[in-house]
């Protein structure tokens, strides 16, 4: 197993952006204005004194990353390995910050999903330091170095950091995931109505953004592929809650996720709800709708 | 090959919608998208979607803010269509099982936004995109439609005629970032592009890494205009260190914006007398600069917005989203301290010249969404107007994209003998591609005038993408695409930002220049053809040159200050000589920027160009 040493060069800063210039109004001398710009002048020399010291205590800081690389069609990267990268420290640098810089700067193959930065996409979660997590997420700062980033565990490796997530997406697809209710209000521009209650019952299951952190963490979806997983079932619970839906696709969507590999397989040892980068209480949703289940079927005893 | 009868390029908001529409009329409808449809950029809108649902309120209201927040430079029909449509796709997304905020008697609540007389924004929680993004492709997911995922469309598979406006699109070329193949997509009905804006051409920005411009860039190599790319939103609430946005929805609910000295400045310092913080974007984020240049700024860098007032429960009920984000991008705590905030590039108003239906000037081409200028925001959109604009607009291009008759279109498309053409733009370089290489694979490249079968015309795009991406893999040394794109953001975000003057324009486009000859230099360094960034993101720095550059021509050249673009040289809006809109053609490589007016004239009445206040 190879591993690169690589080390920032020195004279790599990227340059400020210079800050706009805008027209500054003249004003008569003394104003308060002016009073406030001298204020200003002095403060200024105290803070960039300060921020220097900061620099200084940062300075030659760097965080030493191990990521995970294979690739199967390149000679060296075809037997799996850990590349180490030292990227200089900034404060508020994110694990995805620490990423792209990498690749950025040191090597371009490297190769990881990312998009928004704002933890909405749903595309970067990886394996951190043992921890399903989402890079954008995730302060360097709490973290203990090396930070060991990998990809997700129990998902096929497309290259780096990249996983296939065509399994994901069929269980997400698997439990009809849309809205069913034909029935609608009669009259122009008039809405179902739901209740502020029930819209706040399903506010933290509509927060899913499919990245894949709690399938990943789940040992039952790891030792069976067809189980439906937590967010395929808590989508599933989104609509099974929503009043909007009537009785009858209700009790539809509980025989989806009741089948043999549905809800019973979960073994409530809450590592989804623990990994959630957007906190949905996953577990509970399986457990209320085993219960849901329970009673749709004393009900037709 | 693959064949469908429309093909949908992107999947976010406008993507799905018209894919939606396309199924819904009939067709055969795939989408062609570069990420999976979750984790485009319409999931991270916050704010809400303006219709006029309410007693009290109608589309004739909405249409007026938004003409006067274009200041003057929407076209009528596309405002008035937005405005008119927008309660009953509103209302759609509702039935589809979008989880709006409620009222307590169970209706969809409202609140109010920047810029307009009724609190017509639909909201869920501060995280309407999200929500929008996940229903419509629940659509998608329930009807069946095929969707190509991770599919980057490199091409337009259009005609050579010398006019674009004799041109047809067939079809698109795209590379399948898994497994490095590039295919051919061949559309017998219509493309539709709905690729979102081009934000990374800016380095501090609340655009996803994905947002490069790439279908605008497409359809301006093909021969379509790019119209008013000179007027970019600068949102006035991004938080500092990341560019991530704070929803206009804060101060929709009351959130205050001070100064250093604790001084409420939109009114203190006479901004927006009577609006304050729900002055439009434009307007805040000209005020938070000129406080921070006037020394009036924390840090001599930004402005606090401050919610705590409202209290937890209100601001867990209705913005519970911007906690979240102000404590994990900035480390601040919304309830108990005030959230630092300054202006960052949030929106092209500019973009892909189409008429109400959503046709572009080469047949079978549409566009709808941030990509698409159909021109509803003019010089300045109002917040909550990109989410209708999306499910508007989509619908409607996807609707005509499969054969269902619209009715004709008001709006005109495409250069024409009777337009204004600038003659004299004073520019300090050359812009375009003349001499440097023909232009990106375009099969308009010959010239010959040759009217190609359907299939010739696709194949030779394919040819021409997979000799291009030959070039960029077999060069052994060279630049690193990353540091000609970072060259393009800093240059962009210095000198064609908030405030604008010749000289900086014209530095911004000489450094465009310099970006456009060092990426000549630009090599590949990953050898594989599996999922392979690198190749993707040079792709995406080609388009993102081409963009960049029509924003920093556009305004140079419109020497007046309007909606989100001012002029250091000229501060007054003058509608005598600039009540019209920017269109650059590319020209096989060599720009043209032409006019034509902007029309004012609606259905029933013509808006009369007022001085705007807020």
């Amino acid at each position: 197993m190879s591993t690169q040493e690589q080390k920032p060069e020195p004279d790599t800063e990227p340059e400020e952006p210079e800050s706009q210039e805008a027209p500054v109004e003249q004003r008569a001398p003394a104003s308060p204005q002016q009073r406030r710009m001298q204020r200003k002048a002095s403060n200024l020399a105290e803070r960039e004194r300060q921020a220097a010291e900061d620099e200084a205590k940062l300075e030659g800081d760097t965080v030493h990353l191990k990521v995970f690389r294979f690739d199967p069609e390149v000679a060296n990267k075809q037997e799996p390995r850990f590349d180490d990268f030292h990227v200089p420290l900034e404060r508020g640098m994110t694990v995805l910050d620490a990423l792209i810089y990498a690749r950025d700067e040191y090597d371009s193959s490297l190769t990881f999903r990312h998009s928004c930065r704002q933890a909405i996409c749903g595309s970067d979660a990886f394996f951190v330091n043992g921890s399903q997590r989402l890079g954008c997420k995730t302060q360097l700062s709490e973290l203990d170095q090396p930070v060991r980033v990998e990809p997700l565990p129990h998902q096929e490796v497309v290259k780096d950091l990249v996983v296939d997530m065509e399994h994901f997406y069929d269980q997400m697809h698997s439990v009809e995931p849309y809205m069913q209710q034909e029935d609608l209000p009669e009259g122009d521009l008039a809405e179902m109505r739901q209740s502020r209650e029930n819209r706040e019952k399903i506010k933290m299951s509509t927060r899913c953004i499919w990245c894949g952190a709690c399938m990943s963490s789940c040992n039952i979806a790891a030792g069976d592929n067809q189980y439906l997983g937590p967010a395929a079932i808590n989508k599933a619970y989104r609509f099974a809650m929503d009043e909007r839906e009537d009785e009858e696709i209700k009790e539809h969507r509980l025989r989806i996720i009741e089948q043999e590999h549905g809800v019973w397989r979960c073994q409530t040892q809450f590592s989804c709800t623990e990994v959630c980068p957007k906190d949905i209480p996953l577990t509970e949703h399986i457990q209320e709708l085993k219960r849901e289940a329970v009673k749709k079927n004393l009900k037709f005893w | 090959m693959y064949e469908h009868d429309v093909i949908v390029v992107g999947a976010g908001g406008a993507g799905l919608r018209a894919a939606i529409a396309a199924h819904e009329a009939g067709a055969d409808v795939a989408m062609v998208t570069k990420l999976h449809p979750v984790r485009s950029h319409t999931g991270a809108a916050e704010g809400g979607i303006n219709a006029a649902l309410r007693e009290g309120d109608d589309w004739e209201l909405h249409a007026y803010d938004t003409m006067k927040g274009s200041d003057y430079l929407g076209d009528a029909p596309a405002i008035e269509t937005l405005a008119k449509d927008a309660p009953e796709d509103t209302i759609t997304l509702e039935h589809w099982g979008m989880p709006f905020s409620r009222e307590d008697d169970g209706t969809v609540s409202q609140r109010p936004f920047g810029g307009l007389s009724f609190p017509r924004t639909t909201y869920a929680g501060a995280e309407t995109g999200h929500h929008l993004l996940h229903v419509l492709y629940e659509q998608v997911v329930k009807r069946g439609i095929q969707v190509y995922d991770e599919w980057f469309v490199m091409n337009l598979a259009v005609t050579d005629e010398p006019d674009p406006n004799d041109r047809t699109c067939h079809g698109v070329v795209a590379y399948d970032v898994q497994s490095g193949k590039i295919e051919g997509f061949k559309a017998t009905n219509g493309v539709i592009i709905a690729t979102g804006g081009p934000g990374q051409a800016f380095d501090h920005t609340t655009n996803a890494v994905s947002c490069t411009g790439d279908g605008q860039a497409m359809a301006y190599r093909a021969g379509v205009p790019l119209e008013d790319m000179e007027f970019v939103q600068f949102h006035p609430t991004t938080l500092p260190s990341t560019g991530v946005l704070i929803s206009e929805g804060v101060r929709g609910e009351g959130g205050i914006l001070y100064n250093e000295d604790g001084e409420r400045f939109m009114f203190e310092h006479g901004y927006a007398n009577n609006d304050g913080e729900l002055a439009s974007r434009d307007v805040v984020s000209r005020a938070e600069l000129t406080e921070v240049n006037e020394g009036r700024g924390v840090e001599d860098e930004y402005v606090h917005l401050d919610m705590r007032h409202l209290g937890a429960e209100r601001i867990l009920d209705r913005l519970e989203n911007i906690l979240h984000l102000a404590e994990d991008f900035e480390g601040v705590d919304g309830l108990v301290e005030p959230m630092p905030v300054k202006p960052g590039q949030h929106y092209e108003m500019g973009g892909i010249e189409t008429d109400e239906n959503g046709e572009t000037c080469i047949d079978g081409l549409y566009a709808a969404g941030e990509c698409a200028c159909v021109s509803v925001h003019g010089a300045n959109r109002l917040g909550g107007n990109a989410l209708p604009e999306l499910v508007v607009f989509g619908k409607r291009a996807g609707y005509h994209a499969a054969g269902a008759d619209l009715g004709e279109a008001a709006i005109e498309t495409g250069y024409s003998e009777d337009v204004e053409d600038e003659t004299n733009p004073d520019l300090p370089v050359t812009p375009g591609e003349a001499g440097l290489e023909p232009a990106g694979g375009a099969v308009a490249a010959d010239g010959s005038g040759q009217v190609l079968d359907e299939a010739d015309v696709l194949e030779r795009a394919v040819e021409a993408e997979r000799a291009r991406t030959e070039r960029l893999m077999e060069r052994e040394d060279g630049v690193k695409h990353a540091d000609v794109r970072a060259k393009l953001q800093r240059a962009m975000t210095r000198d064609v930002n908030v405030f604008r003057e010749a000289e900086g324009l014209k530095r911004a486009l000489r450094e465009i220049r310099e970006c456009r000859e060092l990426y000549q230099e630009v090599a590949v360094q990953d050898p594989s053809r599996t999922f392979n960034t690198d190749l993707q993101m040079t792709y995406e720095t080609r388009n993102l040159i081409d963009i960049a550059e029509t924003i920093a021509l556009g305004a140079l050249v419109r020497n007046e200050f309007r909606g989100a673009h001012w002029r250091l040289e000229n501060q007054v809006r003058d509608d005598e000589n600039w009540l019209k809109h920017t269109l650059i053609s590319w020209n096989g490589g060599k720009p043209s920027i032409w006019y034509r007016p902007v029309i004012l004239e609606g259905e029933a009445k013509t808006y009369e160009p007022k001085v705007r206040s807020y």
